[in-house]
């Protein structure tokens, strides 16, 4: 009688914790090995959206999966409610990219249409706002917003009870959550894997790569590639406040809290988090200038997270052709997909084949061959 | 000394910028100008003083004997600094600190005065944010009619204002004497004070009594002690609280040698000690460490006080719990240091003049270490034993939860405890949760406060508006990082 | 909940309400201290379970003390110096958005 888990779990952030809920949920006996405290947490440091409006931009594949995680998020929501009484507050509303300049508007819309003017994306809603109208749907926007794309696909949740939802399903079905057990080295040994670290080792059957920026040195022990590299955000929250924005912006949201996020930057800064003051002030700038009424509120919190970002920026799925048994999940979109990830990634996983509607995230997209 | 009275005033940078008007910040202030440094004394408070010396310029309070002498040497600190040439904003906060990536080693600090922000630029900053009161969580202290010791004196300073019905007094150190006696001696109504000094504390605490003999503590401390228990109810060796009442305070119950006693009251004051303000410290980066003695996370500084980060000295209790007299002895050794950073004095110099003031120091500090040994709290009012006590004041999250959280959901620190409870996440930014979520965290796990960590805090360190922080400098990359 | 001592020197006095209640207090006081000494016990009631609540340490450092001053919410009391003619309000629960000019 084996006490190894049938799945090991590398990472217990949104992803990981998506992952193993689906495996346990069809039967698996799964292990989670995850750092500790003060870890790089993506899964603490994002927007909350379940958003598919303008994704897929060069890979209409990637589209298609937001989409179907967006829709498919409804049903995740409802099962983690039930499964822990926890409410993660999903809505989808809408959601909309508010423009404070015409410049701005006209490269968006210029974009959502290229991207939205051949198959299969032909068939995905959105309008064009002015500011009128835009401001008829959202009447607390500034004079400044010259108007808006909207989506009836986009929607929010609250990330951070999702995050805990997750852990607690997990915990509840028997899976084995491991913190300060970071994977030092992954190696093949009777027919499945041995993962040692300071801790101790851990011997498992299949193993799947859910460790965020850690996957880039894991997945070449597995004979996988995933080459993911930080990209820094920062968010400003405010304090709470009565509700008055149902919808989530692209770069400014609602929590069910109270309290009005703020985003978002992009840069490159290797593995620094360390919260930029001009940043903030650009961001600041633009969110009174969408919502006026913003002003007077007082900032109670800043951060700056790391985003998970593959060199094109989508999602990288794959399983270990030497390796077999080795799977690598990784995106920067890991509560958008998490519908996905739980519902059909994990169940895929377990029965041994990814899915053909990932076959584009595979990292073999990366290798360029070197001569033809 | 050169008041501030609007933000537009201030320059676009200092030599040295000092943060807080307590005895550290106003000693080392008014020595860095004195040594010829560009200063700048930043304070949120509207007269300088800090907590110890709160109000010493401004208090209502005639009679000398209710304060105490040792308040009204703060007078001479204000007056020194007010002597000097250095800069003094008031009503001032300070919210952030970063590096000056334009001009490397240096600093930019948001500042917020009236409503108003701005960057201002220093090249070495000394943060003189002092201690705040330990939190003291027992079921019902969030109900109006409980506060700390500390604000019945900023009270009695600042207004002098005393509780104006039954007061219960609790806790445990040398401030909760101090207060009794101060209160009773004008007037208040006193209807028993509580001490919560665990007595198993004596036995730890004996090996530090010859020092403690030969401090200036004995003798104060001897006097405060008598004085309180003469005239008033003591109760010693009491090993629980729990403040009761329908939407404010209206009786205390207290656990001593295995009975209950219960006090019909309007205020209960309680006080266990104070601890470093870290808030400021931690979110610039500086390293800490938890002291044992203490029990409390403190920053980790060399001989001049200077952090672990480059240009960022910690004076005064804020960088571990030392008293208003050896703060400004702190304050001075930091201005010092901060001067030969900046090229004022040698090296040779700098020892010279801190020499004395180090053997000032050595003094003052003599007699504390029995003092933390003693006063150090029973583990029942560092984590609270009932799980519906609140822990989290702002996000209303209880003790149950958090032990929840760090046995069955694996939460092995309180960032991740953050993130599943929003402990942390309001606007005291963890000052009245974070020791306490941090010793539930031990307890339940079974290790200790040092092993598991404490909060990562970010600027804003007080509350600034969108308003502000959208009229401060941007930069083209800052546009591009954003406009995208 | 609290009373000024004997032997106090003197001082202006300065008139304000409080949720339309018109009261006085001594100049230099904060708005916290104003309010103690006029026995309000509770400043505000919380945003997460709307329970009343009261200054906790006077200092900064707990922010128990929010309350509304001059249409403004979520203000340190504490921190406040009072003002003649000054309009406190009980904080409600979570910061109430005043409309900005367009």
């Amino acid at each position: 009688m084996s006490t190894e888990p049938d799945v090991a779990v590398i990472g217990g952030g949104v992803v990981g914790g998506a992952i193993a809920l689906g495996l346990a949920r069809n039967g698996a006996k799964v292990a989670i090995l995850d750092e500790g405290d003060t870890a790089f947490r993506a899964s603490r440091g994002n927007f909350a959206l379940v958003w598919v409006q303008s994704k897929g931009f060069g890979m209409p594949d990637y589209a298609l999966w937001s989409r179907r995680s967006a829709e498919s998020w409804h049903e995740l929501a409802a099962s983690l409610t039930g499964e822990t009484g926890i409410d993660v507050a999903h809505s989808q509303p809408g959601g909309f990219m508010l423009c404070l300049s015409q410049e701005e508007l006209d490269k968006r819309v210029d974009a959502m249409r290229r991207l939205h003017n051949s198959r299969p994306l032909t068939d995905f809603p959105y309008e064009v706002l002015d500011h009128a109208e835009t401001k008829r749907r959202l009447p607390a926007i500034g004079k400044d917003v010259v108007g808006s794309l909207y989506s009836p696909l986009d929607g929010h949740v609250n990330s951070l009870k999702l995050f805990r939802a997750l852990r607690e399903a997990t915990v509840r079905r028997g899976v084995d959550y491991r913190p300060n057990s970071p994977a030092e080295n992954i190696v093949p040994k009777d027919g499945g894997f041995a993962i040692t670290g300071p801790w101790g080792e851990l011997r498992t059957g299949k193993v799947v790569l859910c460790a965020g920026l850690g996957n880039a040195r894991l997945a070449p022990m597995v004979g996988l590639d995933a080459p993911v590299k930080p990209s820094k955000g920062q968010i400003v929250v405010t304090e709470k406040t009565e509700p008055f924005l149902h919808n989530p912006m692209v770069t400014v949201r609602q929590t069910d809290e109270g309290g009005v996020m703020i985003g978002d930057s992009q840069e490159d800064r290797g593995f620094d988090t360390v919260v930029g003051q001009p940043i903030l002030s650009t961001m600041a700038e633009r969110a009174v200038k969408m919502f006026p009424r913003l002003a007077g509120l007082n900032v109670v919190r800043t951060w700056s997270a790391l985003r998970v970002m593959s060199p094109d920026g989508f999602p990288i799925y794959d399983q270990s052709e030497t390796h077999p048994g080795a799977f690598v999940v990784t995106c920067h979109s890991g509560v958008t997909l998490a519908a996905n990830h739980a519902l059909t990634l994990a169940p895929a996983i377990l029965a041994g084949t990814l899915p053909e509607s990932v076959a584009s995230f595979t990292a073999r997209r990366f290798h360029v061959p070197a001569h033809s | 000394m050169t008041p501030i009275a609007s933000i537009e005033q201030l320059a676009e940078s200092y030599d040295l910028l000092v943060v807080g008007a307590g005895p550290a910040g106003l000693s080392a202030a008014a020595r860095a100008a004195e040594l010829g440094l560009s200063v700048l004394l930043a304070d949120e408070n509207p007269a300088p003083g800090g907590q110890i010396y709160r109000a010493v310029t401004t208090t209502p309070v005639k009679n000398r004997a209710i304060l105490g002498e040792d308040y009204w040497r703060g007078a001479d600190i204000v007056a020194r600094f007010e002597r000097s040439q250095a800069t003094y904003a008031p009503r001032c906060t300070v919210w952030s600190i970063g590096p000056d990536e334009t001009a490397p080693g240096t600093f930019e600090l948001g500042l917020s005065l009236d409503g108003k922000a701005r960057i201002i630029g220093a090249r070495q900053v000394i943060l003189a944010t002092g201690a705040q009161e330990r939190p003291f969580p027992i079921p019902g202290w969030t109900l109006p009619g409980v506060m700390t010791a500390g604000a019945a004196q900023i009270a009695l300073k600042s207004a002098g204002a005393i509780p104006s019905g039954r007061t219960v007094v609790a806790g445990c150190g040398p401030l909760l004497y101090l207060l009794a006696g101060q209160l009773a001696a004008a007037g208040c109504q006193i209807a028993a004070v509580l001490d919560t000094t665990p007595s198993a504390n004596w036995s730890k605490a004996l090996g530090a009594i010859p020092d403690f003999l030969r401090s200036p503590y004995l003798a104060k401390g001897l006097k405060l002690m008598l004085a309180a228990r003469r005239k008033l109810r003591f109760v010693s060796g009491v090993t629980g609280l729990t403040a009761t009442g329908e939407g404010k305070l209206a009786t205390v119950q207290f656990e001593q040698g295995g009975r209950t006693g219960t006090i019909a009251c309007e205020t209960l004051l309680v006080h266990q000690g104070v601890i470093p303000s870290v808030n400021f410290s931690n979110a610039a980066g500086c390293a800490h460490d938890f002291d044992g003695e203490q029990h409390a996370w403190v920053p980790r500084v060399d001989a001049w006080f200077a952090s672990t980060v480059p240009g960022i000295a910690i004076a005064g209790d804020g960088a571990g719990i030392g008293g208003a007299e050896s703060a400004a002895l702190r304050g001075e050794i930091a201005a010092v240091g901060a001067a030969s950073q900046l090229g004022k004095l040698n090296e040779t110099e700098r020892d010279r003049q801190a020499a004395p003031i180090r053997a000032e120091l050595e003094k003052k500090l003599r007699g504390r270490r029995f003092l933390d040994l003693l006063y150090k709290p029973a583990p029942q009012f560092l984590a609270p034993p009932r799980d519906e006590t609140i822990v989290c004041r702002c996000e209303e999250v209880t003790a149950g939860q958090v032990r929840d959280a760090a046995s069955r959901l694996g939460v092995t620190g309180p960032n991740q405890m953050k993130a599943f409870l929003r402990c942390g996440m309001g606007p005291c930014q963890g000052r009245l949760c974070g020791p306490t979520v941090v010793e539930l965290i031990a307890e339940t796990r079974g290790t200790t406060p040092a092993e598991t960590g404490y909060y990562r805090l970010r600027p804003p360190i007080k509350p600034v508006t969108l308003a502000e922080l959208a009229a401060l400098p941007q930069t083209e990359a800052s546009v591009k990082a954003v406009v995208r | 909940m609290f009373r000024p001592i004997a032997d106090l020197a003197a001082r202006g006095e300065l008139s304000f309400t409080f949720d339309g209640r018109p009261l006085t207090a001594r100049a230099g006081d904060t708005v916290a201290a104003a309010l103690l000494v006029n026995g309000i016990t509770a400043c505000r009631e919380t945003p997460v379970s709307d329970t009343p609540r009261a200054p906790y340490c006077l200092m900064g450092v707990c922010f128990d003390c929010l309350i509304v001053i001059d249409g403004i919410g979520n203000r340190q009391g504490c921190l406040v110096p009072l003002a003649e003619g000054m309009r406190i309000e009980t904080q409600h629960g979570r910061r109430h958005l005043t409309e900005a000019a367009e």
